[in-house]
């Protein structure tokens, strides 16, 4: 495999908004290419994630218009990705193999989603969608209500009291909504305390409306190019220095939820092509979905032990300036919010500008190696990038 | 390959109370719901069974904000059957508000309802159901 780096990287504001996916999409990659200084006829591919798309504006194949709508040329394919909530990292891992396949020289990757336009309960039962439909989704079983069962399967396995648990639950929400604070970009940019969190409505028992992400609209992409070539094209490319992937069924064959195996499997094998550990990461751009999620993420990783890491946000260990790894430093899907088709695509860029030392009052200083990890539906993808400044 | 039980058969078998599953005769694992596969090694050299309905609930949560069409507050919760799959199906005969932590490890017993289908799901549905032993 030839190295592959991400030369180019842009993301629309996240929150609620007047435009159409296309129009976002085109937005932000249209911003990605010119950072890479390159042109839409450069791309020799697109890999263009959405998921709802039928739903938000009764649009099937919208990878095509996608296409059009930057100005490729006919003879670049393009083709759309739909991995749940990890579809834009899934989409660019793909560009990613082709370019260092040798198949592609410059391609462009990323995602675009409007869910708001759908509203609370529709949009609620098409997220829904990415649970098993025959024996899950049809119990109605909702996004928060796995991480729910995962909360109390935690509580009990670790004998944390939940009181404990959510306690320190609230301390990722304020730690990431600070964190928001400081991106211009996010859905939400206004500092939160613990009392609020934990007197928010309860959403599925015991997640609160502060434990769980908003729905958003937003597009984010990246440029993903042939390392040799990105030195002629850009100063600073960011280098792909590992990835992985994995997959796992639905929750009934999951069985013990607070051990995500397929994050697992997947960082594993990002960890073995990087030639790196947890304790190498400088800075985690991670799936917080629900607050309960980051914690166990960071226990997948390794950077905690598995029933170590529910305290970390409460110590402040994995907040800008903190003792242990900069989580989140865009504020994460809680604060910067989670336009599903997007997300991938944004934390690459987060971490992209990390890496270029681009990211201002929330810049982790000296950061050299990011990690991007994006799960997808109830557990059972999810996909990892590692990135770095230096050119191997 | 032919399915030694098809999602329809299982469905039928739920409707007359039976809880269908698969004995893999490579492994001896218990497969339910009932796949073309064994989930612990692969083998589809499986065997119908009938499984006992008992189980131990293992997690839960109350569904507040639903998605479209269906009524809030309902239990979704997870049991250990004790053949050693688990389960996803509603928690029942139980008031939403009462349901805490004290639940899991609690004996359940497995049961089914029915589903009605929506728009995008469109076919009817027996759900697996639990319910607490000693209730
Ligand atoms: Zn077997």
């Amino acid at each position: 495999m030839r190295q592959v780096a991400i030369v180019g990287a842009a993301m629309t504001k996240f929150g609620v908004s007047e435009k159409t996916n296309l129009e976002m999409f085109a937005e932000a990659g249209l911003e990605a290419i010119a950072r890479s200084n390159l042109e839409p006829r450069d791309m020799e591919a697109l890999f263009f994630g959405n998921c709802l798309g039928d739903f938000e504006e009764g649009q099937l194949h919208m990878a095509s218009f996608a296409h059009a709508e930057l100005g490729l040329p006919v003879s670049a394919p393009a083709t759309r990705f739909e991995s749940a909530c990890a579809t834009a990292t899934v989409a660019t891992r793909h560009a990613a193999l082709l370019v260092g396949a040798g198949v592609y020289d410059v391609v462009i990757a990323g995602g675009t989603e409007r869910a708001t336009k759908m509203g609370t309960p529709l949009a609620t039962r098409t997220f829904a969608m990415a649970s098993q439909a025959q024996h899950e989704s049809s119990a109605g079983i909702t996004f928060p209500g796995v991480f729910a069962m995962a909360t109390h399967l935690y509580a009990h396995k670790y004998g944390i009291p939940l009181k404990d648990l959510k306690r320190h639950m609230a301390g990722v929400a304020v730690k990431n909504h600070y964190h928001g604070s400081m991106n211009p970009k996010a859905h939400f940019q206004k500092k939160i305390d613990i009392d609020m969190v934990l007197g928010g409505m309860m959403v599925a028992d015991p997640l609160q409306l502060f434990d769980c992400c908003p729905f958003s609209d937003g597009a984010a992409a990246v440029v993903v190019a042939n390392a040799g070539k990105a030195k002629d094209l850009i100063k600073n490319p960011i280098y792909i220095a590992g990835m992985g992937q994995a997959s796992n069924g639905p929750l009934y064959l999951q069985k013990d939820l607070t051990r995500v195996r397929a994050r697992e499997a997947s960082i594993a094998q990002a960890y073995k092509e990087a030639g790196i550990g947890p304790d190498d990461l400088d800075v985690i751009e991670l799936h917080d979905c629900f607050t309960i999620a980051e914690i166990l993420a960071l226990e997948s990783f390794g950077v905690y032990d598995f029933g170590k890491a529910y305290d970390a946000a409460t110590k402040g260990e994995t907040a800008l300036n903190g003792a242990r790894v900069v989580v989140n430093p865009s504020g994460g899907l809680k604060a910067k919010g989670h336009p599903i088709g997007a997300t991938g695509a944004a934390q690459i860029t987060e971490i992209v500008e990390q890496l270029r030392g681009e990211s201002g009052p929330r810049q982790v200083e000296g950061a050299c190696i990011g990690l991007v990890d994006t799960l997808g539906g109830d557990l059972g993808t999810v996909c990892n990038i590692i990135l770095t400044n230096r050119a191997n | 390959m032919e399915y030694k039980i098809t999602f329809n058969h299982y469905q039928q078998g739920l409707e007359q109370g039976k809880f269908l599953g698969l004995t893999c005769n490579a492994c001896h694992s218990v497969i339910f719901p009932p796949a073309a596969v064994c989930r612990e090694c692969g083998s589809s050299d499986l065997t119908p069974t009938e499984l006992s309905g008992r189980g131990t609930l293992r997690t839960f949560t109350v569904v507040r904000v639903a998605p479209e069409g269906k009524k809030p507050p309902y239990i979704v919760a997870m049991a250990e059957l004790d053949e050693g799959p688990w389960a996803l199906g509603n928690l029942i005969n139980m008031n939403p508000d009462a349901a805490d932590m004290g639940l899991i490890g609690k004996r359940v017993s497995l049961g089914r309802h029915m589903v009605k289908g929506d728009t995008y799901a469109s076919d009817d549905t027996w759900v697996l159901t639990f319910a607490l032993k000693d209730a």
